[in-house]
């Protein structure tokens, strides 16, 4: 990478990075309420423990990766809503009249978001092992789930930033939340897809890639080193990635034309 | 002041909001959609669940699940009548609303009545999708009435806290300080399991919070045993009645503020 892209980039990232950290409404909630709903969750459905074949005795360990779901999806959230504002309020306009590059901004962008992650992925981890959750994978793993962490933030932020740059629209980048929630909902975020009982359901959970990420990151706290899971992870986590990544590069080419 | 001038304030302010409602899809949708994902995630990925040992619920989950999404509609029907509230503050509406209106206590009312309407729709709605899902009923007709009665009176009480929420803080920001207590006191009682299969802090909160027992009468009409009804009736009334004292303060504090 040139100094002036590197230059380009790392003005645009620390813009993004102090604008997420500056405001408490992004920061508080993607923090608290995956871990509320983890508090909440572990303690309302530790009986499902008691399933002949459910993969642990411990709730907590089985609850805690979806944790890093939720979190991903509150930073997709506000990557979205960071371009979207920048739209609205003709910075991207600004931007255009500058000889800034594309990829510059768009890696800066969402470095805001990376770093929202990483602090998200600390926390969760520091939290579930101190409440009792356990690491089978061993201090090995704690890496590893960060980076699967941070690709699926990765790729759920792109996507928020492509509808962003498509629409221009902060609204429209709230409507996805919704849609972020089904998919989540659709999952084996409560039960392992083995246990789920209604037919369609199960069918729906496993074409979800949203299933795989959970499970890839799952596998580490249950499993200790399950390879299959683990690659169905990243695979599902980097598809995302590459897709939106290049579906907001595509969008942003069009808006920079457009300004 | 006649009767009449309370009943045209009372149904002009109902009719706005339910139009604004039910033709704005960025309020109808969310509204809808949200206890059909509850209900689909709950009753059919975690069905499994009604094999844990100690659980008994003769009507099956899906409708051990459908109690508390009745509750969960009821209740954030409330909520969200309580944003629309907050934004006729933010746009100014309601401060010509209160200069304007014989009877400022008919606003409530006026909003109340439109906060019940909108709780019938999405009760129709996710009973339609309930039934469709293959959801048992066990009660008699008199049980029904006790528990779609027990429902409203979740959404009397919801209205009068959000609208009192509203009124004092008379901004949208004000969204989280109706949704987050509401959320809360709703996953603090036994969603997924009975509360003798509650663990840890969980099970202690949820003994102590007053919608626990809403709840268990809720399914208790479902399964034709509505052993604590009466408790739950008596509750809902004391609730409603502070509530009711709590939206007509807010409304002083509001004429106080903007008239």
């Amino acid at each position: 990478m040139s100094v002036a892209l590197t230059l380009q980039v790392g003005t645009v990232a620390r813009r993004s990075i102090l604008r997420t950290l500056r405001q408490p409404a992004m920061v508080v909630p993607a923090l608290i309420f995956p871990m509320l709903l983890l508090a909440i969750n572990s303690g309302g459905l530790d009986s499902a423990t008691n399933l002949p074949g459910f993969p642990t005795d411990s709730y907590l360990t089985f609850a805690l990766a979806l944790t890093f779901l939720q979190g991903t999806m509150f930073a997709a959230m506000s990557a979205g809503t960071n371009v979207a504002t920048d739209i609205e309020t003709g910075f991207f306009n600004r931007l255009s009249l500058t000889p800034l590059r594309r990829v510059a901004l768009l890696v800066g962008q969402l470095s805001g978001v990376i770093v929202l992650a990483l602090l998200q992925a600390t926390t969760f981890l520091v939290v579930g092992l101190s409440a009792g959750a356990s690491l089978e994978a061993g201090p090995l793993g704690i890496p590893v789930i960060v980076a699967l962490s941070l690709l699926t933030t990765l790729g759920f932020g792109s996507l928020g930033a492509f509808v962003a740059l498509r629409t221009g629209s902060g609204e429209t980048v709230q409507g996805l939340f919704p849609l972020m929630f089904a998919a989540l909902f659709l999952s084996s975020m409560a039960l392992p897809r083995n246990l789920i009982e209604i037919d369609w359901f199960r069918t729906v959970a496993t074409w979800n890639p949203v299933s795989y990420m959970l499970e890839g990151i799952r596998s580490l706290l249950i499993d200790g080193w399950n390879g299959e899971a683990l690659a169905l992870g990243f695979l599902a986590s980097g598809g995302l990635a590459v897709i939106a990544l290049a579906a907001a590069a595509s969008a942003l080419k069009t808006r920079m034309v457009r300004a | 002041m006649s009767a009449r001038g309370i009943r045209s304030v009372v149904l002009g302010v109902a009719w706005r909001n339910l139009h604004s409602f039910f033709s704005n899809p960025a309020l109808f949708v969310p509204a809808m959609i949200f206890p059909l994902f509850f209900f689909t995630a709950f009753a059919g990925g975690l069905s499994r669940i009604e094999n844990v040992p100690g659980f008994n619920f003769p009507p099956g989950y899906t409708a051990f699940e459908y109690a508390f999404v009745l509750l969960q509609a009821s209740a954030f029907g409330g909520v969200f009548t309580g944003f629309a509230v907050a934004r006729d503050f933010e746009s100014g509406f309601a401060r010509r609303m209160l200069m304007a209106a014989p009877s400022r206590r008919a606003l409530i009312a006026g909003y109340a009545l439109s906060g019940l309407v909108r709780a019938l729709f999405t009760i129709g709605v996710v009973t339609t999708v309930a039934f469709l899902a293959g959801m048992k009923l066990h009660g008699d007709g008199l049980e029904l009435v006790g528990l779609y009665t027990l429902a409203l009176l979740v959404n009397f009480s919801a209205v009068l806290f959000g609208t009192g929420v509203a009124m004092r803080l008379r901004t949208f920001q004000a969204a989280p300080a109706m949704q987050v207590p509401v959320f809360l006191t709703l996953f603090l009682a036994p969603v997924y399991v009975p509360l003798g299969l509650l663990a840890g802090w969980v099970h202690a909160a949820a003994k102590l919070n007053p919608l626990t027992v809403v709840l268990e009468a809720e399914r208790g009409f479902i399964a034709g045993d509505p052993a604590k009804a009466g408790l739950a009736f008596g509750l809902l009334a004391g609730i409603g009645a502070l509530f009711i004292l709590w939206a007509l303060r807010s409304l002083r504090s509001a004429e106080q503020a903007t008239v």
